[in-house]
């Protein structure tokens, strides 16, 4: 027997962690590691509410799954464009690449 | 409990460290404590799927690129100008979400169930085989498009 707010609140400090991390950092593979952690929020959520809920199918650890590998996906090209950036630009500082501005 | 508490120390570290690859190395600690939380919630499939993906592949990636890519070290290179900020967002969201939470769900218990192996194996393979199928194909093109945008350029 676990307390349903247990996880949830594990996974809301998770994601308040990756948020402050997306915004404060400036190197963009630390970038990519705090979305990392509001993805893992997201799946600790996921698994409570199909445990709490009783699926029959197991939705939420599927879905858990499928969202594993779309982070897998993500990191390797987002992997793959920082280190291009870095090629042509010397730096992987998320502040300082500003090719895209108006 | 102590499950989340040192997984949420590891969070902590992660997104405050000065060195880079201690960072990465939080990382590992918080992703191990989320797939300790998932075999406490009984999913034990998830939670192997985790160790080996996240902590065995994505982990490893991501030292590979930030020893390719020279990360500097210290607060000033690693932290821009709106740390405050970004600390004040980061804990309206916790209060909002903590608060949702204690309302919604003041004394909800789950009773755990065990989920093995065989019972996730069935519901993808029977109600979820069109996502699984998009999602590889998916993961496909993620491959292909990583060789393309990090390969070097003058081959052709």
């Amino acid at each position: 027997m676990i307390r349903l707010w247990l996880p949830l609140t594990f996974s809301a400090i998770l994601f308040a962690a990756g948020i402050y991390g997306v915004l404060a950092r400036r190197n963009a593979v630390l970038v990519l590691m705090s979305i990392e952690l509001m993805l893992n929020a997201v799946n600790v959520n996921l698994v409570a509410f199909s445990q709490y809920l009783k699926d029959a199918l197991q939705a939420g650890q599927i879905f858990t799954l499928f969202v594993i590998t779309v982070a897998a996906a993500e990191v390797g090209i987002g992997l793959a464009i920082v280190i291009l950036i870095f090629r042509n630009r010397e730096t992987v500082n998320v502040d300082e690449v500003n090719l895209l501005k108006w | 409990m102590v499950v989340a508490a040192v997984g949420t120390v590891g969070a902590f570290r992660l997104v405050t460290s000065k060195n880079v690859v201690h960072a990465a190395l939080y990382l590992v600690v918080a992703l191990g404590m989320v797939g300790a939380v998932y075999l406490l919630l009984a999913a034990e499939f998830v939670a192997w799927v985790q160790i080996l993906i996240y902590v065995g592949a994505i982990v490893v990636l991501l030292l590979f690129s930030l020893m390719l890519t020279k990360a500097p070290i210290g607060r000033e290179a690693l932290d821009n100008q709106q740390r405050g900020v970004a600390a004040l967002v980061a804990l309206a969201v916790f209060a909002g979400l903590l608060l949702l939470i204690r309302d919604t769900f003041p004394d909800q218990r789950i009773e755990v169930q065990a989920t093995n192996t065989a019972d996730i194996g069935n519901s993808l393979f029977r109600g979820f085989v069109l996502p699984f199928e998009v999602v590889s194909i998916l993961l496909l093109a993620a491959l292909v498009g990583a060789v393309v945008i990090a390969r070097r350029d003058g081959s052709e």
